[in-house]
């Protein structure tokens, strides 16, 4: 395998899953987890069935939405899309992503000397 | 609220496994399809496009599991699993199911049963509004009977303005017989029980009448209309539930009577203050008119103001005594209540003497519930032994250790629950038949009921049981090796020989526990037969009384002396046309029986000796006529009152034994002896004809108190009970009695012709019921014990099939055989019995204030428990000696 790939933190999946949606529009479970995984560049350790966990987390709090539908290759396929209430949880966890990033960015960047 | 929404849809998902399923297979394998599509686009070939999907998909079935977990409700769903294998492994063990069941319905239902009783009489407040707020108000118990319980009108009035610490105080006439009140309906009178109330009496207590309204003051005034109030059990039964009843007019002891209400059932002035008697209507209490002068004649019950504690109430009350005057016309029986004002917490007053008996009670059926939980324990320990195996596969299949002691505890509280069901009906069965023991002196008996606290006293007790008897077996499997017990083929192992130990060990507990519960039923057991080999003074045996009532009102009448010569007449006619019906040997007639009602009328001195300042108490009184004495079968010395002894004659009595060496001790007689002594002054003076023998006129427990007898033409009695001693069974003289009492009277009432031995009886209950519940406590343990027992020699007997085969076939005799299986029971119940012992002299010291002329240490009583379970536990192990000693060495040695 090489490298190790990067673990998920808990809750992140869900996050990544509605991010994708959200850039997307409506996608089945398939189409999801190849998404994640090119946008991640191979970097995140994804075992695809997983998402499907995810998903219906998601659309149990009514983040998302699901519905049979047709793939582009004729398939019978469960399309995914993001509701609005889907919408504002993903500006409100991006926010805190991008604290959260912010503040680990900042703490990494001190010198050994500069501390308290 | 998206926390709601998924709460909610996993619920849903929950109950619709099916379609979601086969949704998700469809979604999972159309996933595989695209990615297998994606790889062959890639250029590689179909078997490998197909691997390497699967790869990047994850195991599958791990995937379909986290799906289920995160959509529906896995725990409740593993729970479902557990429960349902549960009831199939214990379907396939019918025997084991049923035993178990037994064992815990019997512990469980017992401890229900008691709970229920403690419950009504300890924990549950009494049956009224702000209940801790009522309080008894009576003097510390005294030689005079209920004649020192009680105080005068006048002395109420006084309270009632003097205290401070009351919201109001009422009171009632507490000198009401059985059969006071006769209902005429046409026909005979039926006779029924009233108990006059002070007209404040519901208001003080908080009671709201089931109909119409309930006393107001002007009911007790000189000249009010007669009203009455039914109780609930008494409309039911004679009126028939009559909704129209209030308003309604009955010729009730001669006046027209107006019924004004019916109490609520949850009232019930019988079980709250004169338990095991029925009291079928209330009256009110006329303070001002007739009964002003009787002296001491109302018990007093009060309501505290709010915030009022009993250390604020008790020096009030105190205070407030030195103001009460006996008679206020009187200025010199003024302060006689000073120190004799005391209140109590009406339900200490109710049921404080009970406490400690109920707290036995309780512990000895939480003990048999104990008993159960370790005969269980065994048993499922025996079980579990035999279900390694099945639990070495499941986790060579990947079970977890949690997820099997788990699956055991799921085990155990289906067992405990579904015992506690059966418990629960059992207990109902009880309760119901308690319920409806009248006859039992037991105060609120009739309002005893299964509530919300026993079934949740239902359910902690079903948890700790499953607790108690699953924890041991759960953590033994928790701790084997499962993969070896795989291997191990069982029998004569080392595993089995650790797990008889142990078996061993709760079967030693288990007869210690019995051991102890026998001690205290034993010790209970002795001290009843002590109770009913008290002498009396009178012999209950072969008598029965009944209620008679005569008119010996005389016109002109002045000091009394007309009606007294006209009751001698009627009773003396009484009492020879019932002597004359055959099989009767004698009958006579006293106002008052013993361990009935009683009073006192202060204390006759002898004459010419100055009375001490500091000597208390006063004789009960009795009013009689001839031959009431010898009916009662209570021995005299001296004559019995005569017939002469008439209004215009002297004036004579009989003392008991204890009175009369009372007053010896001052009066100095010649040869100690009252016969033909003088006692009383100031005209009243009597001549002691005859020294009658002691009776216990309160209970038969406790001493024998004071009493003296007058003559019934002499002085006024409160009613007539007729006593008669007959050769035949009493009941079969009923009819002819009561036949000639209404052919002498056309207005005597159908009164119950009571045996004398049931007023020993009632008096004799609360101690007969709670010996009969510690002994079938202790019978219920024992036999616990002895199935434990039988068990563990039983299983030890079937392990050491081959090493039994082996000695047989050495030449072992079956008698040498027999011997080794019962010595090995007799070192379990032998080690048992003496931990028992121990326990049982330490537990038997606190119960020695339950104890009747019985040492907590009685040795009869711990000689008879051991034999008992030594002979008990000898019979257990019998069986499966027996059993060892019929092996056959060939087969024994061939099997395995």
């Amino acid at each position: 395998m090489g490298e190790t790939k990067l673990d998920l933190l808990q809750g992140t999946l869900d996050l990544m899953v509605l991010q994708s949606l959200a850039a997307m529009g409506a996608q089945h479970g398939y189409g999801i987890a190849r998404r994640i995984e090119q946008a991640s560049g191979d970097e995140v350790l994804l075992n695809q069935g997983t998402i499907y966990a995810s998903l219906v987390r998601l659309q149990q709090r009514g983040w998302i939405a699901a519905e049979w539908g047709t793939s582009d290759n004729n398939r019978k396929a469960k399309f995914y899309s993001i509701t609005r209430g889907g919408r504002k949880q993903l500006a409100k966890d991006a926010a805190h992503w991008q604290r959260l990033s912010d503040v680990m960015g900042r703490l990494f960047s001190m010198s050994p000397e500069e501390g308290l | 609220m998206s926390a709601l929404r998924r709460a909610w849809a996993r619920v849903h998902s929950f109950f619709h496994k099916p379609p979601l399923d086969a949704e998700l297979e469809a979604e999972i394998a159309t996933h595989i399809e695209l990615a297998i599509e994606e790889n062959l686009q890639h250029g590689l070939p179909l078997v490998e496009a197909r691997r390497q999907a699967l790869v990047r998909f994850g195991g599958v079935d791990l995937m379909k599991y986290q799906h289920r977990e995160a959509r529906g409700l896995m725990r409740l769903d593993i729970l479902l699993q557990d429960f349902r294998y549960t009831i199939r492994s214990l379907g396939r063990d019918r025997g084991f199911t049923i035993i178990a069941i037994l064992l815990l319905a019997l512990g469980i239902g017992a401890n229900i049963a008691v709970f229920s009783v403690v419950n009504n009489l300890l924990l549950r407040p009494l049956p009224f509004p702000n209940a801790d707020r009522l309080v008894w108000i009576a003097p510390p118990p005294t030689k005079c009977g209920l004649s020192c319980a009680t105080y005068s009108t006048d002395a109420y009035d006084e309270f009632r303005m003097y205290s401070r610490s009351y919201q109001d105080v009422t009171g009632y006439f507490a000198f009401s017989g059985p059969g006071n009140l006769d209902l005429n309906l046409g026909g005979a009178p039926i006779p029924a029980t009233s108990i006059d109330v002070i007209a404040n009496f519901f208001e003080v207590l908080g009671v709201q009448p089931a109909m119409g309204r309930l006393f107001r003051p002007e009911d007790g005034n000189n000249g009010a209309a007669p009203v009455i109030v039914l109780s609930d059990a008494w409309w039911r039964r004679q009126f028939n539930a009559d909704p129209k009843i209030v308003g309604k007019a009955f010729d009730m002891n001669g006046n027209q009577t107006t019924v004004i209400g019916v109490l609520p059932p949850t009232f019930d002035f019988g079980a709250v203050f004169s338990p095991g008697a029925k009291v079928d209507a209330l009256t009110p209490l006329n303070l001002y008119g007739p009964p002003r002068d009787y002296g001491n004649i109302i018990t007093l019950i009060g309501r505290l103001k709010p915030g009022v504690t009993m250390g604020q109430a008790v020096p009030d009350a105190a205070a407030a005594a030195t103001h009460m005057c006996w008679n206020n016309k009187q200025p010199g029986s003024c302060h006689q209540y000073t120190g004799a004002v005391v209140p109590v917490p009406l339900k200490d007053y109710i049921s404080g003497k009970l406490r400690r008996s109920l707290v036995v009670l309780w512990s000895a059926v939480g003990s048999v519930l104990l008993i159960a939980c370790v005969n269980l324990s065994n048993l499922l320990l025996a079980r579990a032994a035999a279900r390694t195996k099945e639990f070495g596969m499941r986790t060579a299949l990947g079970a977890s250790r949690f997820r099997i002691v788990r699956q055991l505890l799921t085990e155990s509280l289906v067992l405990s629950g579904a015992g506690a069901i059966c418990g629960l009906v059992l207990a109902a069965a009880l309760i119901a038949w308690l319920r409806h023991q009248q006859a039992l002196a037991l105060p609120l008996l009739s309002l005893l009921h299964i509530d919300g606290a026993a079934l949740g006293w239902t359910v902690l007790i079903a948890l700790v049981a499953a607790g108690l008897f699953g924890l041991l077996p759960g953590l033994r499997m928790a701790s084997g090796n499962l993969q070896d017990s795989l291997k191990d083929s069982g029998a004569g192992s080392g595993q089995g020989r650790k797990h008889e130990r142990l078996r061993s060990i709760l079967v030693v507990t288990e007869v210690a526990l019995a051991c102890v519960l026998l001690v205290g039923a034993g010790l209970l057991l002795r001290s009843f037969l002590q109770v009913l080999d008290v002498d009396l003074g009178f012999q209950p045996q072969h008598a029965a009384s009944i209620n008679v009532e005569y008119d010996d009102s005389a016109p002109n009448d002045k000091d009394g002396s007309l009606g007294a010569a006209r009751r001698g007449v009627i009773f003396q006619q009484v009492i020879s046309r019932v002597s004359a019906i055959p099989g009767v040997e004698a009958a006579g007639i006293s106002d008052y029986l013993p361990l009935g009602q009683n009073r006192a009328w202060g204390l006759p001195w002898p004459k010419s000796i100055k009375q001490p300042e500091n000597v208390h108490g006063s004789p009960l009184v009795y009013v009689i006529t001839p031959g009431y004495l010898r009916a009662m079968g209570t021995g005299i010395r001296g004559r019995d009152i005569s017939w002469d002894d008439g209004p215009k004659s002297r004036n004579v009595v009989l003392i008991n034994r204890s009175f009369a060496n009372f007053l010896d001790q001052y009066a100095h007689w010649p040869n100690h002896d009252a016969v033909g002594q003088i006692i009383g002054g100031n005209g009243q003076e009597m001549l002691v004809v005859g020294v009658a023998d002691d009776v216990h006129e309160e209970s038969s427990e406790g001493e024998a108190g004071w009493q003296i007898y007058y003559s019934a033409m002499q002085r006024g009695p409160s009613g007539a009970q007729l006593v008669v001693r007959t050769t035949l069974p009493p009941a079969v003289l009923a009819g002819t009695v009561l036949r000639t009492l209404r052919d002498i009277n056309p207005k005597q009432a159908m009164a119950e012709f009571r045996p004398i031995q049931s007023l020993v009886d009632h008096a004799n209950s609360p101690r007969q019921f709670f010996m009969l519940l510690a002994a079938s406590f202790a019978g219920l343990g024992l036999l616990l014990a002895a199935i434990g027992i039988y068990g563990v020699i039983s299983y030890s007997v079937t392990q050491r099939t081959q090493e039994i085969g082996i000695r047989m076939a050495l030449g072992a005799t079956m008698a040498q055989v027999r011997r080794i299986v019962l010595f090995k029971t007799l070192r379990l119940a032998a080690f048992g019995i003496a931990a028992g012992a121990i326990v049982s002299l330490l537990v038997s010291r606190a119960i020695a204030a339950l104890l009747f002329n019985t040492a907590p240490s009685d040795p009869i009583a711990f000689a008879a428990m051991i034999v008992l379970i030594g002979a008990v536990a000898m019979l257990a192990g019998y069986i499966p000696a027996r059993r060892a000693s019929r092996i056959n060495p060939m087969v024994a040695l061939r099997n395995n």
